[in-house]
């Protein structure tokens, strides 16, 4: 899915697409869409009418039946248009679905019989709680959950991802994915879906658009724009008669063509391949959306709830100070705190050596290889080195020092206590150092926010989006870090009942919430948020909670999601806005060109000085079919997006797509009938 | 244009804001249910009506309960105006012993002035009784007005509810306009209007003798109650058939003057009940704003329009000066110019010059802002029609900051578009589509009196001035006749129900939604950039939707005037 030959428009799409656009003229087909089904029936009509000018009675002039034939053909270029435009969007989540389709084709299970033995099946046989072996090498026959057995897993079928991740029993990382490969042990897993409901078939329908569904605000744009069309059908039908009143006649084509001109086809040929546009963005953020509705509900976000550790810090803590207590030089604490985590894997502990080095103070494992490394319990809750001159040197959380201490008759200087406190009150942890019963001093750990989140939390300030950071640390701690970070609210010592609660607490006020999570104790909450974002690495449940899945595990993605969401609402805007204002130009270009047989001193609406009657319609129609195609790059790339306060944002799409929009068509149509002029075309 | 015909225009619309907008915030306590000083005296009386009537005040509507109930009673006070005109020569109260209305004319009286319309195609004078004139036409004047202004206050409060039901009880609604609005201003304003020389009398008409020893029947009545009504309520059906250009009805320069303000402020006034309702003074001032300066605009174009003149009169015959055809001398073309303006932005429909007589592109104004119907608008239906274009100003706008649209913290969706379209559609199709058949057919086209593009003006103005609710007249159209009996009553019917039905719908949707709050993120509907985005939405739609008829009708009728100017 990463693989960019996969997002680029190809020809080999580009060629099925313009197969798929006939294909879609199918009326049964187009009347899924009232704004271009018009515009076929008006093709049907004009077809008619070039094959018998006199269907609807009337008077023969010369040259009707190919004028009403040029109509016809723009008209059906108009509807391949506008299939087109859905068939490219279709198409690249086609490509992806197909290469998504051969990591799934020919796959074999070993499926564990009630005996207990092992036999070889082929995966769509399948069925949810089987349960299968799988070896290294081998491909992982359906979703499931590991029972035994800890491997390494390649799913960059899936993610785009090579780095292989490590799934195994129990906790959270123990759901494997259908399609993926095991690279290293044996596992064994039970199936928990049946065939056709795998991750993999709900990707593949997704991405190839099987299962879309228009989303709400598309479902009531479409019934604004079947209005706007009723209302021009009524526009056009009375205006025959009253041209009859003042003793002229208006050709069918020319109504017809008038009807075309002025029903919004732009933003109606547009809309689908919007909308599937946008749910392709949020894939190429290796991100899932299980339907539409989320990414549209993604860019109406009020409130944002993100996990502290690992979505607004990075995961670990580290050191960033040492606070020497007693008379203890910091000289001393350095060298001792250094030694003591000289062995010590964890990120704290190799911090506490970085910042030792960059003090200064730095020391070779190899001369330490005779002593003895002391790893971190839950029971001591300390860890150190004891040296072979029988020296022993330890950090650990400062009761735990204390109680050490104490019970070894040492002495506890008496600024430790208060050192310990300022530490904490400032939001970080305090880490005591003693070598031997000597306590030297504090290591002060330091939760680090990741570079750019401030910033990051400043533009969804601006777009009018509260950010809420959970954490399991005290409220001291929370509240450093959350004015650190930047977010507007926190929540400390978070259950996962609390995320649930500030989660219902919004929504009673009626905002909506986006949360991400991977844990099975957030699947309530991410099922209860509108805009759940599970991680691809969370648990199966986490997974079904969730309206998106992430396949990158990324949880700040859920920035980029809500941009997202806000881009597909602006474009699909921006078009509908563009193509009403285009109908000013078209009226100016038609309306003289009807009446001036009847009304000639409405010769003075021809503004363009269009060069006659037929050019003047012809063009109009013709720009309005070309505007289309010329629109398709925007439909898919949507419009910019930039975190501006929602009037200015107004301004400046109503400046580019509503004034724009008005005066584009005049500059359009002007050029396209001085070319016709030039081909003599113009009295067809 | 003279500088005092200008000064005049603007002092005019300037009055009718400085009132109507403190009478808002009366407005809005009445319908809020705050105590007013006036309690001791309206508390008793409306108790007893309560009671006579046998209304429980505690019960809360829900946005259908409350539908049914307005229905029903407009439908009641419909067959009681039909019968009375139907019946009124065997009624009393008949000095001039006036036979019953044929039933075409009588639905389309009866039609016409249950919707607020008071399109006339009787003379008042010659067919109506003054018992007709009085419990029929000066009874619906109230109602009429009562009616559209209830149904905007339901529905600003199924629009401000927070996940409710209720949008408030019709019944106590229905008698406290009133009894605390309506009826104090009509008569305070019919009693001053009696002090500055319009006639109130139940006596018939007056025989007098002229010098040349000649006789004239002077027609007379009960003129200053249903003068006060028809101004106040926005109704415009005139006693007399010449209407608020007769000397009975409209004396002199000031009481036209007087009459104006009365038929804005309490238009004016909604939009300030509307910015409390929503808590929101900077909305109703940003409304504020864009109305009256399309008000402005449109009484200097036609005040522009008919001080230079007809320019082919002025070649042909060498006569200068302002067109004075259809004007009364005592107010002027600038006064009868702001009247024309108002008259068809408030929806009144009252007429002090002849509209058929403007020349072609003063008549655009009032096409205009009927077609538009909120320039202000009607009692009560101005401001649905206000909301209804918020709506879809905001469903646009909205997505183009990047939320699916919300407005004043409801979220619009499928069905409110679905509903908004709806009502949306009500003015094309009811002017569009009769225009159309009338100019087709035999029955329709006999009646016109002029040829031509002005003939078809005619028609269009008909249309549009029944289905906007209006009931000004163009004149020059024989509307008398079973064909525009019919099918202008049926336009006004539907052409006000319609459209309260599906802004009923609405409110109660969005009656039921939980009110978001709004953040940064939001469109702001009370800014300045919005509110012009707002009025660019309804001049656009209503361009793009009238544009080829007014093309046939008063543009090409000017196009041609231009035309044949330069043809010399």
């Amino acid at each position: 899915m990463a693989k960019e030959s996969s997002r680029t428009i190809s020809g080999e799409i580009l060629t099925r697409a313009v197969w798929e656009s006939f294909v879609k003229l199918d009326p049964r087909v187009l009347i899924k869409n009232p704004v271009m089904f018009v515009v076929e029936i008006g093709f049907a009509i004009t077809l008619a009418l070039s094959v018998d000018p006199l269907i609807f009675g009337g008077v023969r002039h010369p040259g009707q039946r190919a004028y009403n034939m040029t109509v016809a053909v723009i008209l059906l270029i108009t509807i391949l248009f506008g299939n087109f435009a859905e068939a490219v969007a279709e198409g690249r989540g086609k490509a992806q679905a197909d290469s998504l389709r051969k990591a799934k084709t020919d796959l074999t299970a070993n499926r564990r019989k009630s005996s207990g033995n092992f036999e070889s099946v082929p995966a769509t046989a399948l069925r949810k709680g089987d349960v299968v072996r799988v070896a290294a090498g081998d491909m992982i026959p359906a979703d499931g959950e590991v029972l035994e057995g800890l491997g390494s897993v390649d799913e960059s079928a899936i993610t785009g991802e090579s780095a292989p991740v490590i799934r195994g029993a129990g906790g959270d990382f123990s759901s494997v994915t259908g399609g993926t490969k095991l690279l290293s042990d044996e596992l064994i897993i039970r199936v928990t879906v049946d065939p056709g409901e795998s991750f993999l078939d709900q990707m593949i329908n997704l991405v190839e658009g099987a299962s879309r569904q228009k989303t709400p605000n598309e479902l009531a744009l479409s019934v604004l724009l079947a209005g706007l069309t009723l209302i021009f059908v009524i526009v056009v039908d009375t205006l025959e008669p009253m041209a009859t009143y003042v003793h002229g006649s208006i050709g069918v084509a020319t109504l017809i063509a008038l009807l075309v001109c002025l029903i919004p086809t732009t933003i109606g040929a547009l809309l689908s391949a919007i909308g599937i546009a946008g749910m392709d963005r949020v894939i190429r953020f290796n991100v899932i959306a299980k339907s539409g509705k989320a990414v549209e509900a993604a860019g109406d976000v009020n409130t944002l709830i993100l996990d502290k550790t690992g979505t607004i810090t990075i995961g670990n803590r580290l050191a960033s100070e040492f606070i020497p207590v007693g008379d203890h030089s910091e000289q001393e604490l350095i060298e001792a705190a250094v030694i003591s985590s000289l062995f010590d894997e964890t990120p704290e502990g190799r911090s506490v050596v970085d910042l030792g080095k960059e003090k200064g103070v730095s020391r070779a494992r190899e001369s330490y290889s005779d002593a003895e490394n002391v790893e971190f319990s839950a029971d001591t809750r300390m860890s150190g080195l004891n040296l072979a001159d029988g020296s022993l040197y330890r950090k650990g959380a400062v009761d735990a020092i204390r109680r050490h201490v104490l019970e070894r008759k040492g002495q506890v200087p008496d600024d430790l206590a208060g050192k310990t406190e300022t530490i904490a009150r400032a939001g970080g942890t305090p880490l005591a150092v003693i070598r031997g019963t000597d306590v030297c001093g504090l290591i002060y750990l330091k939760d680090i926010v990741k570079p750019g989140m401030k910033q990051r939390f400043a533009e969804l300030r601006k777009m009018g989006i509260k950010t809420v950071m959970c954490t399991g640390d005290n409220a001291l701690t929370a509240a450093t870090i959350a004015k650190e970070a930047g977010v507007d609210d926190y929540i400390a010592e978070a259950k996962p009942e609390d995320k649930m609660r500030l989660i219902k607490a919004e929504q009673g006020q009626g905002k909506l919430v986006a949360m991400s999570g991977d844990g099975t104790n957030d699947a309530p909450a991410l099922a209860q948020a509108d805009v759940g974002l599970a991680m691809n690495t969370g648990t199966t449940a986490a997974k079904e909670a969730g309206n998106m899945v992430d396949l990158d595990s990324d949880p700040t993605k859920l920035i980029e999601v809500v941009s997202i969401g806000k881009q597909l609402l602006i474009t699909r805007g921006a078009i509908t806005t563009f193509s009403i204002a285009n109908d000013v130009a078209k009226y100016f270009a038609i309306i003289p060109a009807m009446f001036v047989a009847m009304i000639p001193s409405l010769q003075a609406l021809n503004v363009m000085r269009l060069t006659s009657p037929h050019s003047a319609i012809l063009s109009a129609l013709i720009f309005n079919a070309l505007i289309i195609p010329l629109l398709i790059p925007l439909a898919m790339k949507g419009v910019k997006y930039r975190p501006v306060s929602a009037t200015s944002m107004l301004l400046r799409n109503l400046l580019i797509y509503g004034v724009g929009g008005v005066i584009t068509p005049f500059a359009g149509i002007k050029i396209i009938d001085l070319l016709l002029t030039a081909l003599g075309l113009a009295h067809i | 244009m003279t500088v005092a015909g200008s000064i005049g225009i603007v002092a005019v619309i300037a009055v009718v804001l400085l009132l109507g907008i403190p009478l808002g915030g009366y407005l809005h306590r009445v319908f809020t249910g705050a105590r007013s000083w006036f309690e001791p005296v309206f508390d008793p009386f409306e108790r007893l009506l309560y009671k006579l009537v046998g209304v429980n005040q505690s019960v809360r509507m829900d946005w259908k309960a409350y539908l049914r109930a307005l229905m029903l009673v407009n439908f009641m006070m419909m067959i009681f105006a039909y019968l009375i005109f139907r019946l009124q020569g065997m009624l009393p109260l008949n000095p001039d012993h006036i036979p019953g209305m044929s039933w075409d004319l009588a639905f389309n009286t009866a039609a016409s002035f249950i919707t607020n319309t008071n399109w006339q195609n009787y003379a008042g004078e010659q067919s109506m009784s003054y018992l007709g004139q009085t419990l029929a036409i000066t009874y619906l004047q109230f109602t009429s007005a009562a009616t559209g202004f209830v149904a905007a206050i339901a529905f600003v409060r199924g629009l401000t509810a927070n996940r409710s039901d209720s949008i408030g009880n019709f019944w106590v609604d229905f008698i406290k306009i009133h009894t605390r609005v309506l009826l104090p201003l009509a008569i305070a304003f019919a009693v001053l209007l009696v002090g500055l020389g319009v006639p109130q009398t139940l006596l018939g008409a007056q025989t007098a003798h002229t010098l040349q020893g000649g006789t004239q029947i002077i027609s007379r009545g009960p003129v200053a109650s249903l003068e006060a009504i028809k101004q106040i309520g926005t109704n415009g059906g005139g006693f007399f058939n010449a209407n608020s250009a007769h000397p009975f009805e409209d004396p002199t320069a000031f009481t036209s003057v007087l009459e104006m303000v009365a038929m804005g402020v309490i238009s004016v006034a909604l939009i300030a009940v509307f910015g409390k309702f929503v808590a929101n003074r900077r909305q109703a001032r940003v409304l504020y704003v864009f109305l009256t300066t399309i008000l402005l605009v449109g009484a200097f174009v036609v005040y522009a329009n008919e001080a230079a003149g007809n320019p082919l009169v002025h070649q042909a015959l060498g006569i200068a000066g302002p067109n004075m055809e259809g004007k009364e001398w005592r107010f002027g073309p600038a006064l009868s110019s702001v009247f024309v303006a108002m008259t068809t932005a408030f929806t009144t429909g009252a007429v002090s010059s002849m509209h058929d007589s403007l020349m072609p592109l003063s008549g655009l104004v009032p096409f205009l802002f009927m077609m538009f119907n909120l320039i202000f608008g009607g009692k009560g239906v101005g401001l649905l029609n206000i909301v209804m274009f918020l709506i879809i100003t905001v469903f646009l706008s909205g997505l183009m900051v990047g939320r699916t649209p919300e407005i004043f913290g409801k979220k619009i969706e499928a069905r409110e578009i679905k509903l908004a379209t709806v009502a949306m559609l009500v003015h094309p199709f009811f002017i569009l589509v009769p225009t159309a058949i009338a100019v087709a057919t035999k029955a329709g086209t006999s009646s016109i009196l002029n040829p031509g593009l002005h003939g078809f003006s005619e028609v269009l103005y008909a249309f549009t001035s029944a289905a906007a609710n209006n009931g000004s007249a163009f004149a020059g159209l024989n509307g008398n006749t079973v064909f525009y009996n019919v099918s202008l009553g049926i336009v006004m019917l539907l052409g006000r129900y319609v459209s309260i039905i599906a802004m009923f719908a609405i409110a109660g949707s969005l009656a039921k939604k939980a009110v978001i709050p709004a953040s940064a993120g939001t469109l702001k509907t009370d800014t300045f950039a919005f509110g012009a985005v707002f009025v660019a939405v309804f001049v656009i739609v209503g361009a793009l939707t009238f544009f080829p008829a007014l093309a046939i009708g008063p543009i090409g009728e000017q196009l041609q005037m231009l035309s044949r100017l330069a043809g010399h």
